[in-house]
């Protein structure tokens, strides 16, 4: 069996006496496509951010490739290898496009908080840069500033800020939400190119990306984990579809 | 055409900068080449201390309009530095250091740097507006402070040195204030190269991350807290360095250079010029000495005047005059100059009326109220003006609402003027990104 690259046991949250994460437990095996739904403020997002040490855990224990990141700030969760993008767009938008995605490779290039580099002379920052840029489809746009950009091209961004320093383990937050079709369509294409060889966990509530591109899909209702399945048996599992699908699983994913 | 496009983008990948080198050399020459031009020694008091702003002004920015944090009580580590160089200058003077004087801001420098890593620590744990309360907090514990300890701080009269000590080296004794002056051209000239060349380096970009979007840099690896920290101590450092020239220059230092005045006044410096660009706070270092040294000269009220100008800045051209320079230089570039200058004309003219009217109005208030020993009437432009005579008033006030009202209208017809043509430009810059 592949080992755990992101396991969660017992996980909890409260809110004052609210209790939004009830007891989560995950593993996800290296380099799988994990994809977690579930009815709106079912705790999703939640679980994010506690994966990625945005809000610390009320009990539990998370693991980040068999080591110990409960209670860890999210930048050292990000050295440790996880990286992670917002449902909300998240970037840098008085920088230009490429400055976004430079930005993101300093610290893992081992740059860290240099001030005897020159910035224009670090070759392999730029080279990387430059690389992201024109995979995510943005090289024309590369000295935009980022708040210029339109929504789409936003989305395409943050997901290029967020691989951009070569971290092992992604979790992209409804990376398609707002999304046309078409749009979405090209987001899926590009998630697939851009976490090749990766872990990658998303939430998502569009179904044909869910069904596209996950290896296995984890069912969060009422902050619980119901059900955790390759996509076809979590379409047949008779408890998903009572407690959140119903009909409409079934429906948007052949139709 | 993909030329001109590209000029105006940000720099990538380019080992030698031909432009850059060109702006230095010319900066070079102009600090060299200044007091040639001005000589009396009322310039050059007045360039000494430009260019001690300037180095203050850019290291407050370093934090303000780059780090993003606002900060009230910078002024302690320039004047915890100038306490600092002008002891060393003293010890310099007996005997027991051995410095030459073209050194002693660097120890205001190390100083000032010093008290950066212990101050910091504290402050920048904070940002926001929680790190502006706890800037000012600070500012007044060490103002207190300068004055608890008057071995050091020398209590209300500060302590005063004399900065022509030891051997004159190559005939530069710092007696005459044209060889302080070089010295200060020399320190500030050099500060700026560092300060612009911090901006970019790893560490001054992130700084600008942080300052944008914190909460994204912290999830890409970077301990916010310690950024800020971080800049903060090299802000500190260059402070410091404006504090030694200052201790050379007036060879006294008083507790008012630790002092909350000092600190708003590097901020009112900064913005006025433009705290998001590199070279802002140096327009804003002129400009503020130009009303706080020559303005002073000529009123009282100078301060009522900066305090307007302030305002007016905040208000119409929060991006400085530094904005304003490049907002024209984009439209010139445009060539769409033709459709401001009759708007221009009519904004000038009638705030020129306006500007005539407040001034009389302050000039005569002022006289009235804190000169009236010296009798009720003074003289403004010229012309004398009684303050006790109602008929000056009634023409006073006269000509500052006819003012007012034109200028409101002219301001109307500029602002719509203006935005048409902002149109314009950003209409042909959409044409040319798609092209």
């Amino acid at each position: 069996m592949t080992p755990s690259s992101l396991k969660l046991s017992g996980v909890r949250k409260s809110f004052g006496k609210t209790e939004i994460i009830r007891g989560v437990d995950l593993d996800i095996p290296k380099g799988e496509r994990h994809a977690v739904i579930g009815p709106n403020g079912a705790g999703k997002s939640t679980l994010f951010n506690l994966i990625s040490g945005r809000f610390p855990v009320s009990a539990g224990r998370i693991e980040l490739g068999g080591r110990d990141i409960t209670g860890r700030k999210p930048f050292e969760i990000n050295r440790m290898g996880l990286s992670r993008s917002f449902q909300i767009t998240n970037i840098f938008p008085k920088m230009s496009v490429f400055e976004n995605i430079r930005c993101a490779t300093l610290y893992p290039l081992g740059y860290k908080y240099s001030f005897w580099h020159r910035l224009d002379a670090l070759r392999d920052a730029a080279d990387r840069a430059d690389d992201i840029v024109r995979r995510i489809g943005l090289k024309s746009r590369n000295d935009t500033m980022a708040g210029l950009l339109t929504y789409a091209e936003q989305r395409a961004l943050e997901i290029g800020i967020t691989v951009a320093g070569g971290a092992e383990v992604i979790l992209l937050d409804e990376p398609t939400a707002g999304m046309s079709r078409s749009e979405s369509d090209a987001a899926v294409e590009l998630i697939r190119r851009m976490t090749e060889g990766k872990t990658l966990v998303m939430v998502e509530h569009d179904m044909s990306v869910v069904f596209g591109l996950a290896d296995r899909i984890s069912v969060v209702v009422y902050g619980e984990v119901i059900a955790s399945d390759a996509p076809v048996r979590i379409r047949e599992n008779r408890a998903v579809q009572e407690a959140y699908l119903g009909t409409t699983l079934t429906e948007e994913a052949h139709g | 055409m993909t030329t001109s496009v590209q000029s105006g983008r940000p720099v990538r990948f380019q080992p030698l900068n031909v432009g850059r080198w060109l702006v230095w050399g010319l900066t070079a020459v102009l600090f060299a080449v200044i007091p040639l031009i001005f000589k009396s020694g009322f310039a050059i008091t007045l360039l000494s201390q430009m260019g001690i702003l300037i180095v203050f002004a850019l290291s407050y920015n370093m934090i303000f309009g780059q780090g993003g944090m606002l900060s009230f009580g910078h002024a302690v580590y320039s004047g915890l530095g100038a306490f600092f160089a002008i002891h060393a200058l003293n010890w310099v003077g007996a005997g027991t250091l051995p410095l030459p004087v073209s050194l002693i801001p660097l120890v205001g420098g190390l100083f000032g740097a010093l008290f950066g890593v212990i101050f910091g620590y504290v402050t920048t744990k904070k940002s926001g507006t929680p790190f502006a309360m706890i800037t000012l907090g600070l500012g007044e514990m060490v103002f207190a402070a300068s004055l608890m300890f008057p071995g050091f701080f020398g209590g209300e009269g500060g302590i005063s040195s004399d900065r022509v000590v030891g051997a004159p080296f190559l005939g530069i004794s710092y007696g005459p204030a044209i060889q302080v002056y070089y010295l200060i051209a020399v320190w500030c000239f050099v500060s700026m190269i560092a300060m612009f060349a911090f901006s970019h380096t790893p560490l001054g970009r992130i700084s600008n991350a942080v300052r944008d979007n914190p909460e994204r840099a912290e999830f890409l690896g970077y301990n916010t807290q310690r950024v800020r920290y971080l800049v903060l101590i090299a802000s500190a450092f260059f402070a410091g360095i404006s504090g030694g020239l200052a201790a050379i220059n007036f060879e006294i230092v008083t507790a008012e250079n630790v002092s909350a005045l000092r600190s708003g006044g590097v901020l009112l410096a900064a913005f006025i010029g433009g705290a998001m660009f590199f070279f802002g706070p140096v327009i804003g270092s002129v400009i503020f000495v130009l009303f706080a040294v020559a303005l002073s000269e000529w009123t009282k009220a100078w301060q009522f005047y900066l305090g307007v100008f302030f305002v007016l800045m905040v208000m119409y051209a929060p991006g400085g005059v530094a904005s304003l320079i490049l907002m024209n230089l984009r439209v010139a570039k445009y060539r769409l100059f033709a459709q401001l200058r009759d708007p221009y004309v009519g904004v000038l003219m009638t705030g020129g009326v306006l500007l005539v009217g407040i001034i009389l109005v302050v000039e005569m208030s002022y006289h009235l109220t804190l000169n009236f020993a010296a009798g009720s009437k003074t003289s403004i432009f010229g012309f004398t003006m009684d303050g006790a005579d109602p008929a000056f008033w009634v023409m006073a006030f006269g000509i500052l609402i006819s003012g007012a009202l034109s200028f409101e209208a002219m301001r109307r017809y500029f602002a719509r003027e203006w935005g048409a043509v902002q149109e314009k430009i950003e209409d042909q810059l959409r044409r040319e990104q798609r092209g």
